[in-house]
């Protein structure tokens, strides 16, 4: 899973994907994930990352985590190999 | 260190053209309590689904309808339409604040008699009264409006068996700009019939021949449309007058004023642009006052007000059941309530809040019902927080039709809760029960043992 490599992020939520000029906003959780793909971490780093962080069972953040990636691919700011 | 609290990870296309000058938030301010009582505490206590009813809006609602109409006209009676929402409950606010009753068939015309409304103060509306329904009506002395003339000469005879002199009016479908036009109930006025009804009646000598009626339309948007059929009447009225040297004793306007509702595919909320019950009043009222009747011949305004006085009286509260996606990506949330509970989904864009603090994070989605079957949609597309299993939601403004048209389908009815004017709760109609619903079905010999 790897987020298309141009697209540029702000601390603040901000998500820009400047092949199609579209903007996106995500919450505090979304812009975590967001900025872990872009560093390439794999899935269970970035699990252990939020599971630390914030109060959430496993099993919830898996099935978010899942629903998250295709709202991603939806908005074609993930390359799909 | 404790950890943060947790929302799903969630992210929103920016889009200047879902803003609108009405701001974004109006549909997310979560609501926690109904008249003062907690959501939460209502659903532990009665479960979920569950229908809440403000005894103090419904009471709230009829004063200021009577005080719309009597400041404007001296004579005026409201009829509670008992289809709108016939739960005893609600029938008796209304009737302990003044209200008749009208009703439109046999069942409806008992549990008006049951709920306490004197046979005199029942109007007996509809194109089904059967002949031992006219002859109750008769003997107690109702206002039977009549709806067609085969209608007429059944209580024609019935009035000569029984020997008694029936108080009837006519039932009138005219244009009153409005299409489409209903014209399948009652007497026709452009083209003569309601004329040609009332002479036949008076021709007859055995009818009292007292009022006039219609009822030209529901969730009419526009006061012209009142103040033509108002006019209308008046000139039957006013011939009547010169013809038989006689006053009418009642003109009634019927229901049809709109909620604060959104009609589906409106794009503006209801609140927005409904017109008030004060500009109803005033059309029709004017119209009246204006026609040109001596003071003492104006005839009593007889108003069959429904959804307009108990829509938002109501509340659905109900639970996530589930969140999921589409196949287009689209969220889609499942509640425990479905079509089945709020047929008004049907016509409306019911608004829905949540019933607990949120962030101001929101997404697009399309609310379920639990049904299993596709036509159970809630609202086709909503901004709503981020929400998840079990949070709690309160649909608004569903105490028009909804208690008289659900449906017992795949799942029972729920609980319908009343919240007193001093925030006592009571349990108006109790959840349904498997025994309850199979009460009337029977099991031929043959099929009681099923052997498997
Ligand atoms: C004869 C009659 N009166 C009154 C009403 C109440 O109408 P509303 O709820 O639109 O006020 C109806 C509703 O269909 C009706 O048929």
């Amino acid at each position: 899973m790897k987020l298309k490599s141009n697209i540029a992020t702000s601390e603040t939520g901000f998500i820009f994907n400047p092949s199609t000029g579209d903007s996106f906003s995500a919450n505090a959780v979304g812009m975590e994930i967001i900025s872990l793909l872009k560093k390439n971490k794999p899935l269970n780093e970035i699990k252990k990352h939020i599971l630390d962080k914030y109060n959430v069972d496993e099993a919830v953040f898996e099935k978010d985590y899942d629903d998250y990636i295709a709202q991603l691919q939806f908005y074609n700011l993930i390359d799909t190999m | 260190m404790d950890k943060l609290r947790y929302e799903r990870p969630s992210i929103k296309q920016m889009n200047a053209g879902l803003m609108n000058q009405y701001g974004l938030k109006t549909e997310y301010a979560p609501v926690l309590d109904i008249d003062g009582v907690p959501v939460k505490k209502i659903i532990s206590e009665y479960g979920s689904p569950v229908f809440v009813i403000s005894e103090r809006q419904l009471r709230r609602n009829y004063q200021n309808a009577v005080r719309a109409f009597k400041t404007r006209y001296p004579k005026v009676q409201f009829a509670w339409s008992y289809k709108t929402n016939y739960l005893d409950s609600v029938c008796r606010v209304f009737h302990q604040e003044g209200s008749w009753a009208e009703v439109v068939s046999r069942f409806e015309y008992q549990k008006a008699l049951r709920n306490g409304v004197p046979g005199k103060k029942i109007v007996f509306n509809g194109p089904d009264k059967r002949e031992e329904d006219i002859i109750t009506a008769i003997k107690n002395d109702s206002l039977l409006h009549i709806d067609h003339f085969d209608e007429l000469y059944l209580t024609l005879e019935l009035a000569e068996k029984l020997n008694k002199k029936p108080r009837v009016a006519i039932r009138v479908n005219m244009d009153t700009g409005i299409y489409p036009m209903w014209d399948r109930f009652g007497f026709n006025y452009e083209n003569g019939q309601a004329w040609n009804a009332i002479n036949k009646i008076m021709a007859s000598g055995k009818l009292e021949f007292t009022g006039l009626h219609t009822h030209i339309g529901t969730f009419m948007l526009v006061t012209s449309a009142y103040a033509a059929a108002a006019s209308k009447l008046c000139d039957l009225a006013y011939n009547f007058r010169i013809k038989f040297n006689k006053n009418i004793e009642y003109i009634d306007i019927g229901g049809g004023f709109p909620s604060t509702n959104t009609l589906k595919g409106s794009y503006l909320q209801g609140v927005d642009t409904v017109p008030s019950i004060d500009e109803f009043a005033e059309a029709i009222t004017n119209t009246i006052v204006n026609y040109g009747f001596k003071p003492e011949d104006l005839p009593t305004l007889i108003l069959e007000t429904g959804r307009a006085l108990v829509d938002d009286a109501a509340f659905l509260l109900g639970t996530v059941l589930a969140t999921k996606r589409l196949s287009d990506g689209r969220r889609a949330t499942i509640m425990d309530f479905g079509v089945n509970l709020l047929f008004t989904s049907y016509w409306y864009d019911h608004e829905i809040s949540p019933a607990q603090e949120f962030t101001q994070n929101s997404e697009d989605m399309v609310v379920y019902g639990p049904l299993c079957m596709n036509i159970d949609v809630v609202r086709e597309n909503i901004n709503l927080p981020l929400l998840q299993k079990g949070d709690n939601v309160v649909v608004h403004k569903v105490g028009a039709y909804n208690m008289t048209q659900w449906q017992q389908f795949i799942t029972m009815r729920p609980k319908v809760i009343l919240i007193d004017m001093q925030r006592n709760v009571h349990i108006i109609r109790e959840t349904e029960t498997l025994d309850y619903i199979t009460e009337l079905e029977k099991v031929p010999q043959h099929l009681t043992e099923t052997n498997l």
